[in-house]
């Protein structure tokens, strides 16, 4: 068992979790918040993205002992139902999503995309979003959702 | 994108009511549910894909840090527990029924895939059930396995009471008819086409989360199912003597389902079983690998085809003779899926005097093999398709003129088809003329030459298909070897305040029937959608359904909800009339008011739905109080889809990449209740087409070891792989449901594999290529360029 504190959606959090917890383990069975999403087990598909320090990464490809110290951000840290992110409310208008289980992963990376290229073309998207598996929407909505939500993003 | 609009009802492309929870984190899936006390179960599976257990030692297992129980397939037969049961079965040739052998849920002296379900370790965490998992010592004596679809007959018996591996031997048509078309035939064209093996691959894995309640003896399960009440009636009465009204079944957000979410696995029997021997909740997550080995596969046919052309390119006749995978056991819905499924629907969108098909059934020692978006009519439909373009490219024919000249005219409409099916309407030159337009065809030869230009070879590929949803009528289907109804239920409860429960027995895993279901009911009653709100996914809150698949939820789903509707309004109309002192027939309801006709008196919905609950003046002689009302609808026959996909590819003959450049569809939907919902259907379809033909094969090695068996091994379209889609749509609206709606759910991913294989050999034609097999993968495209270069270097 080690300590594990880190910054959680903002506030401190704390707990001891065995050494070989993965942070989406931490996230959603410690911290109980369960939209990081698990839906591989080869860090392929990405619907566990979250921000470590501002950083998308894949969270099943890291260990909670790692995020030690580190500024985590998931999808319930970016906007809430009465006052969505700019991009969820892309998403929301583009009708980027279906069943909602890639959503959060897809959502995460899309933001981050659009941190590092406010203006990205369909085909920096569509490359952008290479570590997002969605079997739902053929992508042709999601890219539409991010460019609608970079455009957003930068009002 | 189509328009937003400010309206709510039945046309508008509402935003989803649905996507506030899904994008903030907060939707519901089953492995989100935690229970309090709960155990974690890891299955053992088997490593091998035929074996006999000799023996099972559990000792050093059972004393791991955290294990609580193991169980194996001979405590499964101690309690007594059944197996899931096939809900399909078929009548032979000969007419003997189909072979049913035992599914025990823990396997019980033999494994028949890699992936078998065989010990249950139960343990306080998860990582302590895995732990101990690999103490637990099986001993097997590996037996030879059957893995080749073609000669499955030939390999070794796996189960008992199926001879020469064959679980059934179905035909439909009349081959004497067929025979003899081919006969007399001025052109007859051959094709065999293999349908590749799929991994369905929703993105959510599935999982379940069971308890058992000592005081009232009730069990529940969350469970990850497109179909919640069928999985209580099977594991209910067919399998664990669970009374139904003992058992609450709850399938809350689901991702994503394809049809594997459909049937009743061994893993959720087993959570429900151990609930109560365990008295604890039991919890169960699938990994990624776990559904690649144990989720039912889809496809996996091998289809011999014979088409028969007059002198004046008339199809005259078909025959095709297929060999279908069903693998290891028969998964629910696993053999209605390559017969009833599929063989009514080789008359397409054509007029063919004379179809005779015959389908074998065969067991190998693969995964189940079930339906798998599309079910049957994509195996169709492709092997159709692409003996449509095999017989235009002999005959010297424009492959959409050849489609043309022999499609049902649109006045022949009913038209009954040799092969059992009935179409109700339909006008198939409508969507091939927008699509050939939307596409630019004309200007197709142009865009050839320039790509030749850039040393890239260009393609153009047609698929006009027509698929079959809502399965119905109960009566027929019964007839037909069904085991289940085929209806669909609703109930509208209306509140004393007028705001409106909906409660359906379809099942929502990304459709959209949140926002779809409550315009019908918004539409219908002049109210706004927030007032509606829809229930599904819950034995215990809605009433008996079949769930979703096969494109039924409008159809059938929608249409039960529009009766049921209709039945509030007709009870509505008799207390307004009683209120306004009137004739009930002098009562019109419209925008969310009932009017006497002729005059300003009129009483808003709200009123009427609060004197139903307090009804102190009302008409106690004719009405109870209250206004909640239930339909059940049994559909007088299938709705049928249909429309035409068109694909440009470019490929590079030098990797033998496949590059999907445009794409356009225009299908026949009959009425669009949202458009944009019916759009996003129609993208996700054809992506997964487009996964078939370009990508994805779940392929088996010699040892019957599934070798694509990850994300890095089964290769699924990402969103640099695929182009934006033009879609478009005509309609003729259904002629049998209230609605004029048919499904749009399938339609992408049963047009979009063969038009997509037919641009890949238009694009080669010119070097003499004329087949290629799905996945075109960029080796096989190479190597097709390349061997065709060298024939015509020799020649």
């Amino acid at each position: 068992m080690t300590n594990v504190n880190l910054t959680l959606n903002g506030k401190a959090v704390s707990a001891d979790v065995p050494d070989n917890t993965l942070l989406v383990s931490f996230i959603r069975e410690t911290m109980a918040l369960t939209g990081t999403h698990v839906g591989c087990d080869t860090s392929q598909c990405g619907a566990c993205v979250v921000h470590v320090n501002g950083e998308s990464v894949k969270s099943c490809t890291m260990l909670a002992v790692a995020a030690e110290g580190a500024e985590i951000t998931t999808i319930e840290g970016i906007g809430r139902a009465e006052s969505l992110h700019p991009m969820q409310q892309a998403f929301h208008e583009n009708h980027g999503l279906q069943c909602g289980f890639c959503t959060p992963g897809m959502v995460m990376s899309a933001i981050e995309l659009v941190e590092k290229n406010p203006n990205p073309s369909e085909q920096d998207v569509r490359e952008g979003l290479e570590g997002n598996i969605c079997r739902c929407t053929g992508y042709h909505n999601i890219v539409k959702s991010v460019q609608a939500g970079a455009q957003k993003m930068g009002e | 994108m189509p328009e937003g609009s400010t309206k709510d009802g039945i046309g508008a492309s509402v935003r989803r009511k649905e996507d506030k929870r899904f994008l903030t984190g907060s939707g519901r899936y089953t492995a989100d549910i935690s229970r309090h006390g709960q155990l974690h179960v890891h299955f053992i599976r088997s490593d091998h894909a035929h074996a006999n257990i000799k023996s099972i030692r559990t000792d050093a297992a059972a004393k791991a840090d955290g294990v609580v129980a193991i169980y194996t397939g001979e405590d499964v037969a101690a309690d007594g527990i059944g197996g899931p049961i096939c809900g399909w079965v078929v009548t032979n040739r000969d007419g003997s029924p189909t072979n049913e052998p035992p599914h025990p849920i823990l396997a019980n002296g033999s494994v028949r895939y890699v992936g078998d379900h065989v010990v249950a370790v139960i343990a306080e965490t998860l990582q302590q059930a895995r732990d101990a998992a690999e103490l637990v010592e099986i001993d097997y004596e590996v037996l030879a396995p059957v893995v080749d679809l073609a000669s499955a007959s030939e390999g070794v018996q796996i189960h008992e009471n199926v001879p020469n591996n064959m679980y059934f031997d179905f035909e439909l048509g009349d081959e004497a008819a067929a025979e003899a078309a081919l006969a007399d035939a001025a052109t007859v064209v051959e094709l065999e086409v293999r349908n590749n093996r799929l991994v369905p691959n929703a993105m959510e894995p599935r999982a379940a989360v069971a308890e058992y309640d000592p005081i009232d003896e009730a069990y529940t399960l969350f469970t990850t199912s497109q179909n919640p009440h069928l999985t209580r009636l099977v594991i209910g009465a067919f399998m664990l003597s669970i009374p139904e009204s003992k058992f609450r079944v709850v399938a809350p957000d689901v991702g994503g389902g394809f049809g594997s979410k459909i049937y009743v696995y061994p893993e959720e029997a087993v959570c429900t079983w151990v609930s109560k021997k365990l008295q604890r909740p039991i919890k169960w997550t699938a990994d990624r690998s776990e559904s690649f080995l144990a989720d039912a596969h889809g496809r996996d046919h091998i289809n011999k085809v014979r088409m028969a052309l007059d002198a004046n390119n008339r199809i005259t006749g078909l025959r095709v003779d297929s060999l279908a995978n069903i693998g290891s056991y028969l998964s629910a819905f696993s053999v209605v899926t390559p017969t009833i499924l599929h063989a009514p629907l080789l008359s397409g969108c054509y007029e063919i005097p004379a179809i005779y098909t015959n389908v074998k059934g065969m067991a190998t020692t693969t995964a189940p093999v079930d339906a798998y978006r599309g079910a049957g009519r994509p195996e169709a439909t492709y092997l159709l398709e692409r003996v449509m373009d095999a017989a235009a490219r002999q005959v010297g024919m424009d492959p959409a003129e050849f489609r043309r000249m022999n499609f049902i005219p649109k006045d022949a409409f009913p038209y009954q088809t040799p092969v059992a099916l009935q179409y109700d309407i339909g006008d198939y030159e409508a969507p091939l003329d927008k699509a050939l337009e939307m596409i630019d065809y004309k200007g197709f030869e142009a865009r050839r030459a320039e790509a030749a230009t850039r040393g890239k070879y260009r393609g153009i590929g047609l698929s006009s298909y027509i698929e079959a949803c809502g399965i119905a009528p109960s009566a027929v289907a019964g007839a037909l070897g069904a085991r289940v109804g085929l209806y669909e239920s609703a109930t509208v409860r209306v509140d004393p305040t007028g705001t409106i429960n909906v409660m359906t027995g379809t099942h929502s895993h990304g459709q959209g029937h949140d926002t779809t279901f409550a315009q019908i009911v918004a539409d219908k009653l002049g109210v706004g959608i927030d007032q509606v709100q829809i229930i599904h996914g819950d034995s215990d809150k809605t009433p008996f359904g079949m769930g979703s698949y096969g494109s039924r939820s409008l159809a059938v789903g929608g249409s039960a909800i529009a009766k049921a509707v209709d039945k509030v309004i007709d009870k509505a109309r008799i207390i307004a009339a009683h209120l306004m002192e009137a004739a009930d027939s002098d009562v019109v309801f419209a925008d969310g008011k009932f009017t006497v006709a002729g005059t300003d008196t009129e009483k808003g919905f709200g009123e009427i739905a609060l004197a139903a609950y307090v009804p102190h003046n009302y008409p106690h002689d004719r009405l109870e109080p209250g206004l909640e009302e239930t339909a059940f609808y049994d559909p007088l026959n299938f709705t049928y889809p249909s429309g035409t996909h068109i694909a440009e590819v470019e490929i590079d003959p030098a990797t033998g990449v496949v590059r999907l450049v445009d794409w356009a569809c225009c299908d026949d939907f009959g009425n669009l209740i949202n458009p944009m919902v019916v759009e996003g259907q129609v993208h996700g379809g054809i992506a997964q087409g487009v996964g078939q033909a370009l990508m994805e094969n779940a392929a088996y090695d010699e040892n019957g070891q599934l070798i694509t068996a990850s994300y890095m091994d089964y290769c699924m379209p990402r969103a640099d792989d695929l182009p934006d889609f033009k879609v478009d749509y005509t309609v003729t609206a259904c002629t049998h449901n209230d609605l004029g709606v048919k499904g749009c759910g399938e339609a992408g991913a049963i047009a979009s594999p063969p038009a997509l294989i037919n641009a890949v050999i238009n694009a080669l034609s010119p070097l003499g290529v004329t087949d290629m097999s799905m996945p075109a993968s960029p080796e096989k495209v190479w190597r097709a360029i390349n061997e065709a270069g060298k024939a015509q270097a020799a020649e």
